[in-house]
């Protein structure tokens, strides 16, 4: 691949929910301008760790996490680190879509509305550009006044893509981006994710074994809250090492 | 008799029971609210409205009682909501969850229950007496707030905790403090079912007299309030001291003095509907 920057480093990090540790020593390395996914039965703790990465978790009562993570050489759990300015840093595009009950518009500027950014011209130029990139624009720049929730859910889904990049973020988290969307939304999707990753850093926990396959470069295989296989996808998909990833791979279980 | 022939039974005896029981307290409020109408209807006018109390029921009127209600409905509003939708928002987003919280829940609930006599006594040992303020507006409203204070902590918190965590998310995910988030989406989506609560509860003080009459509000006004530090009476108690007189004139107008009541309170409730109603359509909770 040839880009080699290690932009995401997990050391050793385990979780618990109250008594029940969740994850187990997961140790891993992600490249910048790469697209990771993350797979794995359901409960295996894949998106649990993708949440990690952006400390989603932190409000989550009675989770416990040791182990260092490690964004572009900081520690992103060290006391100093300002939990908002991480996240403007490593945004994240959930599992369904949850744009805001507001105009289009406004919920693509509400990441620079907290900044204290509030010039018209500004706005209106990081709106078209945001929209572009999500592939949205063409579908909605004659009515950004209207409700976002008057969207598709395909559209309202490119919509929070949009809000995400419009922070311009250097890491971009998708747990399960399409798994609530119709096969041409989520094709959409995938695409967007594929251009995307020239600029971005992307992680993606996914169901489907064939989006893996086709948006990322490298996959990790999950599984009762241990990483079995971690390498590049082609590996992972044609030789795998381990047994378990084969069998789930194939569909024996899942 | 085979099962399904005594199942059914049942379910058609309960079924009779239902109506029963609905028609029952149905049947027993519309005849109240009939006999008020007939006995109230004749002595409600405008003069009736604007009159000051009298020794002689057919000049006396309600002016100073309604105003009392009104002034106290405010004042009640701007002190309990901070409070209440403060402690609200605390509780449901700030605080550790845990035994502590637990604690304070449950003694919240609890303090809902309270019969309302006993604020009275508080009010009248706290603000009358400690504060020093007497008898006035200001003390009634501070004990009405105290008594509808743990009415709406559960209203916000209920409000709140219907608030779609995918929207928290969303607004943290993109950088936003607790507190954006809180202001930015929280509120706006809980606000209505906020209000709704508020009002309810308000409706329930605007109602009260035992508490009132424990601090010292008077029965007998002849002067509108002009400041929160004026004496005060409201509808309820001037209802009470209505039917305790022995003329019959008098039960007449307490009567309409309920009537009015009544129409307050419909309409406060009325009000919580249709926003609550509203807030369904905008957010889709």
């Amino acid at each position: 691949m040839g880009k080699d920057k290690i932009k995401i480093e997990t050391k050793n990090v385990d979780a618990w929910y109250g008594e029940k540790k969740v994850l187990h020593d997961i140790s891993l390395k992600m490249e910048e301008n790469s697209v990771t996914a993350f797979i794995g039965p359901s409960g295996c703790g894949k998106s649990t760790f993708l949440r990690l990465l952006n400390r989603m978790n932190d409000y989550i009562d009675g989770f416990r996490k040791e182990g260092e993570i490690i964004i572009d050489n900081k520690n992103i759990y060290k006391k100093k680190v300002r939990i908002e300015d991480l996240r403007k840093e490593v945004g994240m595009v959930f599992q369904k879509p949850n744009p805001f009950p507001k105009s289009i518009y406004e919920n693509v500027v509400y990441g620079l509305r907290i900044q204290g950014l509030n010039k018209r011209a500004l706005l209106d130029e990081v709106v078209e550009k945001s929209l572009r990139q999500a592939a949205l624009w063409e579908e909605v720049k004659d009515d950004l006044k209207k409700n976002a929730l008057s969207l598709s859910g395909g559209q309202q889904q490119r919509l929070c893509i949009a809000r995400t990049l419009a922070v311009e973020p250097k890491v971009i988290l998708m747990d399960e981006p399409a798994s609530a969307l119709d096969p041409i939304s989520t094709t959409k999707i995938e695409e967007l994710i594929y251009d995307l990753k020239k600029d971005y850093t992307i992680v993606i926990v996914t169901h489907n074994m064939h989006q893996a396959g086709r948006v990322s470069d490298k996959t990790a295989f999950f599984l009762m809250g241990e990483l079995i296989e971690y390498d590049d996808t082609k590996v992972i998909f044609t030789k795998p090492k381990d047994e378990r990833t084969e069998n789930y791979i194939t569909g024996k279980f899942g | 008799m085979s099962k399904a022939k005594v199942n059914r039974r049942k379910d058609k005896l309960f079924g009779y029971f239902g109506i029963f029981a609905t028609v029952f307290g149905l049947v027993l409020l519309a005849l109240f609210v009939f006999q008020i109408f007939s006995d109230g209807i004749g002595r409600l006018s405008i003069d009736f409205l604007t009159s000051l109390p009298s020794r002689k029921w057919e000049n006396a009127g309600i002016l100073p009682a309604w105003t009392g209600t009104i002034w106290i409905f405010f004042l009640t509003a701007i002190i309990v909501i901070p409070i209440g939708v403060g402690a609200g928002v605390y509780l449901e987003e700030y605080a550790k969850k845990g035994r502590l919280s637990n604690l304070l829940e449950i003694n919240i609930s609890n303090l809902a229950g309270v019969p309302s006599i006993i604020y009275g006594i508080i009010g009248l040992q706290i603000f009358v007496r400690f504060m020093k303020l007497g008898g006035v507006l200001l003390a009634g409203a501070f004990t009405l707030a105290l008594l509808i204070l743990p009415i709406i902590i559960v209203a916000t918190r209920e409000a709140i905790k219907a608030v779609p965590k995918s929207i928290k998310e969303a607004s943290y995910g993109l950088g936003a403090t607790k507190w954006q988030t809180i202001w930015n989406h929280v509120l706006p989506i809980a606000s209505a079912n906020i209000i709704t609560g508020v009002i309810l509860a308000l409706a329930r003080a605007i109602g009260e007299t035992a508490p009132l009459i424990v601090i010292g509000a008077l029965a007998y006004v002849p002067f509108v309030a002009k400041s929160p530090m004026d004496e005060f009476t409201v509808l309820p108690m001037q209802i009470f001291n209505w039917v305790s007189r022995p003329q019959h004139g008098f039960l007449l107008n307490a009567a309409a003095a309920i009537l009015v009541l009544l129409l307050l309170v419909f309409m406060l409730n009325g009000l919580a509907v249709y926003l609550r109603n509203r807030s369904r359509r905008k957010f889709g909770i």
